[in-house]
């Protein structure tokens, strides 16, 4: 076994370690320590990518003293070591560049806590990246959900309180069906292991039995995921969430929390139920009109958003929904974009988290339109991110949104006939919306003209952390928008090492 | 020609989406929410919607005898509410018809893994406890993770409820002074209970190997001890011996081992390492290799949230 075939498992538990340790610690002393090791886990991520794209077959790595069914596993294949790359890039690069708002929004004896969170938040996202195992699966969305109404409430003012009840409230709800399924899942296969499960359930598809509950375990898994993930209906937690929590907090969750729960969903659909029983149970058809239902309503709000952070947040909303749109193709092209869409949507919504904090730095801390006229030539750099993020969410090509766009206009040309024209139609009215509703807001920082009188003359220096983070995710944006070819190659095999 | 609305705030596709956004203001519709035009404002009396008595219109808006549109609609939510829960129960209780029996011994959760567990688990791990075996052991990832969700959850609390120190000197004047009440039969009593208590969870954990208990039931068991004393004595004799310090150290240190342990476990594990944790002989105390650390380190973490919990929430600090 090669010494590289651990590093899933030392990620995962050097940042629970990274955790603990920082409890005594102050402030500064668990600021250096959680970044230490998050740069740690990118650089290991990173280098089991290569491995494996060295070697060209994923790996199971076994968490103990005895193998699969008896005891936990990992797996690594191309797809999750990438998205461990790109979530820990992006987690670090949230904490740099919101790193002085951190030490100013939270009270001083609580720094400290903040780094915990997301030490925890960030083993739990690689535990739901690498997990073979749906139990364990679960254990660390109850780590994810936990710490995360944690990075919510820890500013400690009336709105994020009130967010972040309601997102245990929704969380919560959606963590229940999960653990339901599970539980039944349980009882008709007897495994928990995702193989296992799945030669199981080839069975039981062939012989027939137990078609209601499996029923019943793909309903509820799917429905309590993209609950958790913020689907259509379900969002309603979202805009205060990300509008009132510090903005490392906001640009951590709004790219990364509800995408590892999409991604456990499509892992689940490829190995624990199967592709074609998923085809076949319809499961995707919902999602499918909810992913479109989304794509339109989110951005109508976004349109009606009287506020910069609530108009990013309702953008997610659109977001999530081209995602479950491409998930509801129940094509692999369609998942291909969905998941290229997970990494687009990843390095850019915490782009504009982060510059749009620099733009309402730049206004007096106001984050209504009309006090952020102008704002882009008192902060040239947070101005220049937030269009270049717009403009790859608009999709402009040598952005990484166009490429997004484009898998899943072809995705769609490809599938099935019945999904295509409603596809394409709202891509493109989506679309249209999200170009009012970003270039809207990028005109109106760009106009010199009518900015208010008090804020004229402020010019904001961004801290080297901000400047840093801001221009490595605008060469992420780039890099994925110019290199995908090679990117949606490694998706593609990475899922064909799913099946 | 479509009427031109110069309130499309108030439209109704625009009240169905603020109340599907979750935005719906408690003011909505039920007074005039337009700016007050130009001419409108006199003197220093400015448009304010924060001035509006808010306190007013939200008893006029409970006040359901009154209010009939708020009555409806509460009623319509409640009846919704109730048919999606049916509707829940109802599909589980249909799914549940078709799943294998409890206690069929042809269920397909009597297969090969539970064999292993119970018929070698012994052998393998060595513990005569064949849970502790299979929490601690066979499945020992999970149950780093379930720990780690308690640390998680005692964050979150702090987080939440810990006060400032110069609040707690505040609080001293008033909340502390009548605390805790001297109640002579209480104080006697726990004088009495409290070492058994403990005694029993000590037992409980480092029997974990042997009788049916564990980290977890034992770490309850002293938690619940020390909530006993603190109750009875107050927070100045319980600081004598655990304050925020020890709590940090006996934290920090339990979860530090443990983690240690587990990474050592795991390495060991994968790659085919012979482990120094041998498993002994079963029915020792001294037996089953790791199991028995292990044990007492989830004990301590666990006697430690508990205690954190009620410290938190009775007094905002430890």
């Amino acid at each position: 076994m090669n010494f590289v075939q651990n590093f899933p498992c030392f990620s995962i538990v050097l940042c629970m370690v990274a955790g603990i340790i920082s409890t005594p610690l102050k402030g500064k002393g668990a600021k250096r320590v959680t970044l230490f090791i998050v740069s740690l886990v990118a650089l290991l991520s990173f280098v089991t990518l290569l491995y494996i794209l060295f070697t060209g077959t994923g790996f199971t790595y076994t968490m103990g003293r005895f193998p699969a069914p008896w005891g936990n596993e990992l797996r690594a294949g191309l797809l999750e070591s990438l998205l461990a790359t790109v979530f820990s890039l992006v987690v670090l690069c949230s904490l740099l560049g919101g790193m002085d708002l951190i030490f100013t929004d939270i009270a001083e004896d609580k720094v400290n806590l903040y780094f915990i969170l997301v030490d925890l938040l960030l083993s739990s996202l690689l535990a739901i990246l690498y997990t073979n195992d749906l139990f364990t699966a679960y254990v660390f969305v109850e780590i994810n959900t936990i710490s995360t109404c944690g990075l919510i409430m820890i500013r400690e003012s009336g709105r994020s309180l009130i967010a972040a009840t309601r997102y245990m409230i929704m969380s919560l709800i959606g963590s229940g069906l999960f653990l339901i399924s599970i539980a039944m899942l349980y009882g008709v296969t007897g495994n928990l292991l995702m193989e296992y499960i799945h030669v199981e359930i080839l069975e039981l598809a062939a012989s027939g039995q137990y078609q209601v509950p499996l029923l019943v375990i793909i309903s509820f898994c799917t429905v309590g995921l993209a609950i958790k993930s913020g689907l259509y209906p379900f969002h309603s937690w979202m805009p205060d969430a990300y509008g009132y929590a510090t903005i490392s907090s906001s640009a951590i969750l709004s790219s990364l929390v509800s995408k590892s729960y999409i991604f456990l969903l499509i892992k689940i659909f490829y190995c624990v139920i199967g592709f074609d029983l998923i085809v076949q149970s319809k499961i995707v058809n919902v999602l499918f009109v909810f992913g479109l239902v989304g794509m339109i309503m989110g951005s109508v709000s976004a349109i009606m958003a009287k506020e910069i952070y609530r108009m990013i947040a309702y953008s997610s909303v659109a977001q999530i929904g081209y995602i479950y749109m491409g998930i509801g193709l129940a094509t692999e092209a369609g998942m291909v974009a969905a998941v290229f869409h997970i990494l687009t949507h990843a390095v850019t919504k915490s782009l504009l988290f982060l510059s749009a904090k620099g733009l309402n730095e730049a206004s007096g801390r106001k984050r209504v339109y009309p006090a952020l006229q102008g704002a882009a030539f008192r902060n040239p750099l947070a101005g220049a991110a937030f269009l270049i993020g717009s403009l790859s969410m608009v999709g402009i090509p040598t952005l990484a949104g166009f490429i997004s766009k484009l898998l899943f206009a072809t995705a769609a040309i490809d599938g099935s006939q019945r999904k295509m024209l409603p596809t394409l139609i709202v891509l493109e009215v989506s679309t249209i919306l999200n170009t009012i509703y970003f270039l809207h807001t990028v005109v109106r920082i760009y106009t010199p003209v009518g900015a208010p009188e008090e804020y004229k003359d402020v010019r904001i220096h961004p801290t080297p952390g901000r400047i840093g983070a801001l221009v490595a995710l605008i060469l992420m944006n780039f890099g994925l928008g110019l290199f995908s070819q090679p990117i949606t190659d490694l998706i593609r095999a990475g899922i064909e090492m799913f099946a | 020609m479509s009427r031109v609305r110069d309130n499309y705030e108030n439209s109704r596709f625009r009240r169905l989406l603020r109340w599907i956004n979750g935005e719906t203001d408690p003011l909505e519709g039920k007074m005039e929410m337009k700016p007050l035009r130009e001419e409108e404002l006199k003197g220093e009396s400015v448009y304010d919607p924060d001035r509006i008595d808010r306190a007013r219109v939200e008893r006029y808006l409970d006040d359901v005898e009154r209010n009939t549109e708020m009555r409806a609609f509460r009623v319509v939510y409640r009846l919704g509410s109730v048919a999606l829960c049916l509707l829940l129960i109802a599909a589980l209780l249909y799914a549940v018809s078709w799943m294998p029996a409890v206690g069929d011994a042809n269920a397909p959760a009597n297969n090969e893994v539970s064999q292993r567990y119970v018929e070698q688990g012994l052998e393998e791990v060595g513990a005569v406890n064949m849970v502790t075996n299979m929490i601690l052991s066979y499945r020992g990832f999970d149950t780093f993770g379930e720990t780690c969700v308690l640390f998680v959850a005692a964050t979150c609390v702090i987080v939440l409820l810990r006060r400032r120190r110069d609040d707690i000197e505040k609080a001293k004047e008033t909340d502390w002074k009548y605390e805790p009440k001297p109640d002579a039969i209480l104080q006697q009593v726990t004088k009495v209970l409290t070492p058994v208590i403990f005694l029993f969870g000590v037992y409980i954990i480092l029997n974990g190997n042997l009788s049916p208990g564990g980290g977890f039931s034992g770490g309850a068991v002293i938690g619940a001890g020390l909530i006993l004393y603190v109750t009875t004595f107050g927070f100045h004799r319980t600081q004598r011996f655990f304050n925020e310090k020890t709590y940090d150290c006996v934290k920090v240190g339990a979860l530090t081992l443990y983690s240690i342990t587990m990474i050592y476990y795991f390495y060991t594990g994968a790659n085919g390492i012979a482990s120094l944790f041998g498993t002994g002989t079963a029915g020792n105390i001294l037996s089953a290799g790791m199991l028995l650390p292990i044990n007492i380190f989830v004990g301590l973490e666990v006697a430690c949230t508990m205690y954190c919990f009620f410290a938190l929430f009775r007094r905002g600090g430890m």
